[in-house]
């Protein structure tokens, strides 16, 4: 509060006026619910991973173990999850899927927002919106009606029954966030080529895709991330045991019996996670912002 | 479109003629750019939704295409006691975790907004539980609630705060807090990335103005923060309703819709009755009468929204 704390920090700078409170009460205002929030979001991760690496025995012996730390961590459950279940090729599958739903959706979705955004043909903002309304339909209204479609189209245990199917969530929320991004395009570059003699198809390749690389990267990998995320289709659409994904196969096949392999569901659930987590935390700035830019509409 | 008209002069076939034709016309090159994604959505969204209203009128069940049988599901689900009772659960479970979701995520968004150090990290630390697999997350809580060697029930007997151990799942009271918490656990993230998105774009100008007119903490929160952060909450809250209200995977994961159906949400139920139990069509129906509810909750907060606005704008 006084003059020499203020002029301590030159200008104002996005923590605004935090330099008003005193310590003790920024200790209790900001810093010890940060604390309890962050030990409540990372809480389950931590339990994940610890129990992932206990044996057996220290595990549901609470009286002799803290629970909360493991005396001998072992790889057991890993190698047990890696090397006599499906697990890899739910991996497999996943990522093969995955991958498919979201060039497939990336594709249809740059066109779709180029066309909405730039090209303004007639019923363009309709458009817009009922890609918009199409985005707030749920999976849990489509799943049934859907599952018919797939058998009578003799889909139904093939992965193509999720990578046709995925696109209906992803599609709209791709188009939506590239909307925005080809929003913040100057209209006179693309006046310039037209000018030049460019073709839409040029001016999209050349000049409006290259500018919106970070706007593609993050529509991506939250396509990806939402694709290997989804459960409800994949669960109803996929029947066999090597054609499940992650979430699906770890669910479905690792619980069998009244004994839970916990060791080895949480090895399931940690492996499983570690695909999205790393992918987000390369590209976090992105997401952050371009979920924010998403939002800012 | 000048390099391939220009290519293709000399003699002008049909093809290079429609091209021409395609990359001059605003209307059919956007017809052209919009067919994939109107395709795909088309046959994989619309064309289902129209189908799935149908199969809620038939009697279709796994293997058998049903016959049209009016309102008969409907009529049945109406007197069926565990349908409402899901219905119950699903605007209790919507309704509480959604104003817990906000409310927390309100304030991490705050929190967030302060001046911190590691201000980045603590940003992407706290969306973690937004982007893993709600289904991988929700079995760790199932570890975390299990009912003999639950660290919850440990940890509160050993600082002495409870004496025996809590039967998170088998209770309905318990197992609806529990399922509720889950939820809230994993929806603070979004929330309070957006609402941090949003308090970003105001200006630090208007608190400082707030400041010099003498207004109190609470008075810059309440007559500041908050109206101008209203069109944002009014959408972030519209998605969190909404995911909220159609959630099926942690409550798949967690309870599948047990004990004696007190966690049954719409989408369960009609996952139940529908695929576990092959009753296709009155599984149609439950989800189709998730819509109605979808559609209030939408109407509401955007014309709340748009009221609001409008308010503002006259009051001024």
């Amino acid at each position: 509060m006084t003059a020499i704390e203020t002029s301590k920090r030159p200008e104002l700078d996005e923590g605004g006026m935090g330099y008003l409170q005193s310590v003790p009460r920024r200790v209790v205002t900001v810093y010890l619910p940060l604390l309890i929030f962050v030990i409540v979001l990372l809480f389950p991760f931590y339990w994940m991973t610890i129990t992932a690496v206990k044996p057996n025995l220290e595990m549901t012996d609470y009286a002799n173990f803290n629970p909360f730390w493991v005396v001998h961590p072992t790889l057991e459950h890993i190698r047990y999850l890696l090397f006599e279940t499906s697990y890899p090729g739910w991996l497999l599958n996943t990522i093969i899927i995955s991958t498919a739903a979201t060039f497939l959706s990336l594709l249809a979705a740059v066109f779709a927002a180029y066309a909405i955004e730039r090209l303004r043909f007639s019923g363009a903002r309709q458009v817009g919106l009922a890609v918009f309304l199409a985005y707030l339909v749920p999976p849990s209204i489509l799943f049934i009606p859907l599952s018919v479609m797939v058998f009578n189209l003799g889909l139904y245990d093939t992965p193509f029954a999720l990578i046709l199917t995925y696109p209906t969530f992803l599609i709209p929320f791709c188009t939506w966030l590239l909307m925005g991004y080809f929003r913040s395009i100057p209209f006179e570059l693309e006046e310039c080529a037209l000018i030049d003699g460019a073709s839409r198809w040029q001016i999209l390749t050349k000049i409006v895709l290259p500018l919106s690389v970070p706007g593609l990267i993050s529509a991506g990998i939250f396509a990806f991330t939402l694709s290997w995320n989804e459960f409800i289709y994949a669960l109803t659409f996929i029947q066999s045991s090597e054609n499940k994904t992650v979430p699906v196969g770890v669910l479905t096949e690792l619980v069998r019996s009244d004994v839970y392999e916990w060791g080895a569901l949480m090895a399931g659930a940690l492996i499983g996670s570690l695909p999205v987590v790393v992918l987000y935390s390369f590209f976090v700035e992105h997401y952050v912002s371009s979920m924010t830019g998403a939002v800012k509409e | 479109m000048a390099v391939t008209s220009a290519a293709a002069q000399p003699r002008r076939s049909t093809l290079s003629r429609i091209l021409t034709f395609v990359s001059e016309s605003h209307n059919a090159l956007g017809f052209g750019f919009m067919l994939p994604a109107a395709a795909l959505l088309l046959v994989f969204l619309t064309y289902p939704l129209g189908l799935g209203v149908w199969l809620g009128f038939t009697d279709a069940r796994i293997g058998r295409p049903g016959i049209f049988i009016g309102i008969e599901n409907y009529e049945y689900l109406w007197d069926d006691a565990v349908f409402w009772l899901s219905v119950f659960n699903t605007l209790l479970y919507t309704i509480s975790a959604s104003i817990l979701k906000f409310v927390l995520g309100l304030w991490l968004a705050l929190i967030l907004n302060q001046n911190l150090p590691f201000k980045s990290f603590f940003r992407a630390i706290v969306l973690l539980p937004w982007v893993v697999p709600t289904v991988l997350s929700a079995i760790a809580f199932w570890w975390i609630y299990d009912s003999q060697f639950s660290i919850l029930s440990w940890a509160l007997m050993e600082m002495g705060l409870i004496d025996h151990r809590i039967n998170f799942l088998g209770d309905p009271e318990n197992a609806r807090a529990s399922v509720i918490a889950a939820n809230v656990w994993r929806g603070i993230p979004f929330v309070a990335i957006t609402l941090l998105a949003g308090l970003q774009t105001i200006p630090q100008s208007l608190y400082e103005a707030a400041t010099l007119d003498g207004a109190s903490r609470w008075q810059l929160f309440r007559y500041v923060t908050l109206p101008l952060l209203t069109p944002i909450i009014a959408i972030t809250m519209t998605f969190s309703v909404l995911f909220t209200f159609t959630d099926f995977q942690l409550i798949y994961v967690l309870t599948r819709g047990g004990p004696v159906n007190a966690t049954h949400l719409m989408a369960t139920l009609s996952f139940q009755r529908g695929i576990s139990g092959g009753q296709l069509g009155e599984g149609a129906a439950i989800a189709v009468a998730m819509i109605p509810f979808l559609l209030a909750a939408i109407l509401f907060s955007y014309f709340g929204l748009q009221r609001r606005k409008w308010q503002q704008g006259g009051g001024d």
